[in-house]
């Protein structure tokens, strides 16, 4: 080794070009999946009303509020534990009906099948959906099937859309959050995340956690009795981050969160730490986080911990007023950093 | 999680935050080696609770960020190969070359497969015998035992169709390096503990002593980053310049022998580019003349690439701690995580990521 | 650089020529190498990166140092008893 090493010269990558090709982190939830709906989308199809970016959206027919909603549901493997695609499909859309305070009424569902699949496979998967629709008391109106050639899909890909009522007293928005309002998460974060790792060929793990995937439109409906709610979400691909990251934007408001408050199993702990993944990040189905008026936080609360899935509800942080909108943690030790929306696909890191 | 839990106890941080404040005196420039540190003290909000005094400089510890673009656009190309399932740690996906990264090369086709560990490229190219399966051999000494005996394996099961484009580095060699450099910041290092755990510390003496700096062997968590700082402060402050280890429950003198038997046996050192740095001697493993069969570059013959890198980031004062990320000016506003212009904002692990995850507001409010 | 995490050994077998386990993180089991620390057992806890043991912890080690660094707590809640919490 020289004495006096040269570090001039030396520069740093050439910029890359902005995606032209759709790549599997625009589907991830993340902040590629706002680009590609802020950059494409909104322009050629949606008026930017803040409104287009909730769950759900409300269109006023007669003077009745209706709420409409359409999901699709690609997961691999088609079976999970704790839940199917087809129980999926139908809580998938089921909760985005009930985030803006509606009370889902029916569904619809279009099938791609890739040809091949198995009737009995099939079975189990609309057999799902029947129970999945029971149990949140919803009914499926009408529905289509295509199918496609060898390798023209995974298996299966499920689409649903739905409507439901909402009531005129109802105001639930992403872009409702207030300063002092507390935010309350209904159970642990990762759960469905890590449970379909977990079953998924090359990560290779065991662990006896299960998917959360759940219908939360009973659980909503109880809440909206007990207090004053302003914003509700269900933290699905991009998980809680990008979630509150969203609700911080839309209410132009900085969101603080208490990281010792944060409920994970410790089941979802270890494998965020084995794969380098943060529970923030990690996606949910039966899981939905409200800001509420402070004075109803503990009213609220306890209704919820009477229902089956909102018994682990905990309050995790609230909501504050800086300069510049932002989700913000402090962490157990007591420093504090920035949450970001998950920037593209989540991937197992060695670093 | 035990050994983890009990080294995030926010008493004892607090006890050794209190004990630092006590016996420092003056301004200390520290450097964390590791990229995984530099993530574990943002990720904490443990870099803003130490006393004004220490400022902690990060370093080019992070494998995915010192990797050559010529070297990324060589593995693009063999990614891109249809006869090729090429396989990596999660973490390389994310580079871009000088067009695309291995996400494009999936999009557009190319059976881009993230793998856990390196057996399991393995598997895949035992489960697929018509196909060539191709490992991308990137990281540090604590990576090189896990990615060399992939090799082995494949040679002692005669594996014909798996191959490694293999890219490693090795921290001493660039730690004389930022040493040595007239822009060099550095009063001491806190050295990587996890590559410690595999090659030991018996080759930091001899920088110690020649630089005057102190080298603390430290770990990962609150607890043990803070010893690693109060441990090196106590040197700084008593103008001693020697080698210690505070991860003594993971990291020997020696080292994990079998480990380093199996990295010579596979490979040896070669001088290796880095990525925002440049060329530095016998930095880096290559393959040996005997494992040459599994060299993924010559089996596909990629020929010369020549690229371009641009003037616009600064990685490389980033990467020797001379500047920090905020001071780059492209910092937040071309260059974010989605849009990365340089590799320390690509790793989740790389500074300027760290940063911008984790520390924009502050940067916002300094502008 | 190197995300590695412990886990304790719940299983030890041999795979063709090497040494494999299960390791225990807290609630989730992995398949890891184990050939790398041919001495570790079942019970032990040992580091993992990328699949394969680097390095058993010692747990000696890790007590002694939990309790000096206990001492400094305690001594220092005795020093100022208010600023602690």
């Amino acid at each position: 080794m020289k004495d006096e090493f040269d570090f001039e010269g030396y520069t740093c990558p050439v910029p890359i070009k902005p995606n032209d090709t759709v790549v599997l982190g625009h589907g991830s939830g993340g902040r590629l999946s706002h680009d590609l709906i802020n950059r494409l989308f909104l322009p050629e199809l949606g008026k930017a009303a803040p409104r287009a970016l909730d769950d759900s959206a409300i269109v006023n027919i007669n003077g009745q509020r209706l709420a409409l909603t359409t999901d699709s549901h690609v997961v691999s493997p088609l079976f999970f534990p704790g839940g199917d695609i087809g129980r999926l499909a139908i809580c998938g859309t089921v909760n985005d009906l009930a985030m803006v305070g509606a009370k889902p009424i029916a569904l619809t569902c279009g099938f791609v099948i890739e040809e091949g699949l198995s009737f009995e496979i099939l079975q189990r998967v609309v057999q799902s959906m029947r129970d999945s629709a029971a149990e949140a008391g919803v009914y499926i109106a009408a529905g289509d099937t295509k199918v496609v050639q060898k390798g023209g899909a995974d298996k299966l890909f499920i689409n649903t859309a739905g409507i439901g009522f909402v009531e005129s007293t109802i105001n639930i928005s992403g872009a409702n959050a207030r300063v002092d309002d507390v935010i309350i998460i209904s159970g642990t974060l990762g759960d469905h995340g890590i449970a379909v790792m977990s079953a998924r060929e090359g990560l290779n793990f065991e662990t006896d956690l299960k998917s959360d995937v759940a219908p939360l439109n009973h659980l909503i409906a109880a809440m909206i009795q007990a207090g004053e709610i302003h914003v509700l979400r269900d933290p699905t691909r991009g998980g809680l981050a990008t979630t509150l990251n969203e609700i911080a934007i839309q209410s132009n408001l900085t969101v603080e969160l208490q990281e010792t408050a944060l409920p994970v199993k410790p089941q979802v702990h270890a494998a965020c730490e084995m794969l380098g993944f943060d529970p923030l990040y990690v996606a949910n189905e039966g899981k939905l986080v409200a800001f509420v008026k402070a004075e109803d936080a503990e009213k609220i609360l306890s209704v919820m911990h009477q229902t089956r899935y909102g018994e682990e509800a905990v309050i995790i942080g609230k909501v504050v007023q800086t300069k510049n909108p932002h989700v913000r943690l402090r962490t157990a030790i007591g420093g504090t950093r920035l949450i970001d929306m998950l920037p593209g696909e989540m991937l197992p890191r060695i670093c | 999680m035990k050994y983890v839990d009990e080294y995030r106890d926010p008493a004892q941080v607090k006890s050794l935050l209190e004990e630092i404040a006590k016996i420092v005196s003056r301004p200390w420039t520290l450097m964390e080696i590791c990229g995984g540190q530099t993530h574990a003290f943002l990720h904490h909000g443990l870099d803003d609770m130490l006393p004004g005094e220490i400022e902690l400089v990060h370093g080019p510890g992070c494998p995915v960020c010192v990797t050559p673009l010529e070297q990324i656009d060589r593995a693009l190309a063999i990614a891109a190969r249809p006869e090729v399932i090429f396989t990596s740690y999660g973490d390389m996906l994310r580079v871009p070359g000088s067009t695309v990264d291995l996400f494009n090369v999936r999009a557009k086709g190319g059976d881009v497969r993230v793998v856990y560990s390196p057996l399991e490229s393995l598997k895949i190219a035992q489960a697929n015998p018509d196909k060539q399966v191709v490992f991308f051999a990137i990281g540090f000494e604590t990576t090189a035992p896990a990615n060399a005996m992939a090799v082995l394996q494949a040679q002692k099961q005669n594996i014909k169709n798996f191959s490694v484009v293999v890219s490693h580095v090795c921290v001493p060699p660039a730690m004389e390096a930022i040493l040595s450099s007239k822009h060099n910041r550095v009063q001491a290092y806190l050295a990587a503990g996890h590559v410690c755990a595999v090659m030991g510390y018996h080759e930091y003496p001899p920088i110690a002593e020649k630089y005057k700096v102190p080298i603390v062997v430290t770990g990962f968590e609150p607890v043990d980053l803070l010893r690693g700082v109060l441990t090196a402060i106590k040197q700084l402050e008593a103008g001693k310049a020697e080698v210690e280890n505070a991860y003594e429950r993971a990291v020997t003198l020696e080292g994990n022998l079998p480990a380093q038997k199996v990295i010579n046996t596979v490979l040896q050192p070669v001088d290796r580019k880095w990525r925002g740095i440049g060329m530095i001697p016998k930095s880096g493993w290559g393959l040996r003349p005997e494992f040459e069969s599994f060299d993924a570059e010559t089996r596909f013959s990629v020929g010369e690439i020549v690229t371009q890198e641009s003037p616009l980031c600064i990685a490389g004062e980033i990467l020797q701690g001379i500047q920090k990320p905020p001071q780059c000016s492209a910092f937040g506003k071309e260059c974010t995580p989605s849009t990365p212009l340089g590799a320390p904002m690509v790793s989740a692990e790389g500074a300027c990521s760290a940063y911008y995850r984790y520390h924009r507001e502050a940067v916002f409010h300094e502008r | 650089m190197c995300l590695s995490i412990p886990g304790k050994i719940t299983e030890v077998y041999e795979d063709g020529s090497l040494i494999m386990g299960k390791v225990d993180f807290g609630g989730v089991l992995k398949e890891v190498c184990l050939d790398y620390v041919p001495e570790a057992q079942t019970g032990q806890y040992v580091l993992i990166h990328v699949g394969f043991a680097i390095s058993v912890l010692d747990e000696d080690e890790a007590m002694a140092r939990m309790d000096l660094l206990r001492e400094i707590e305690s001594f220092e809640e005795e020093l100022n008893p208010d600023e602690i919490r």
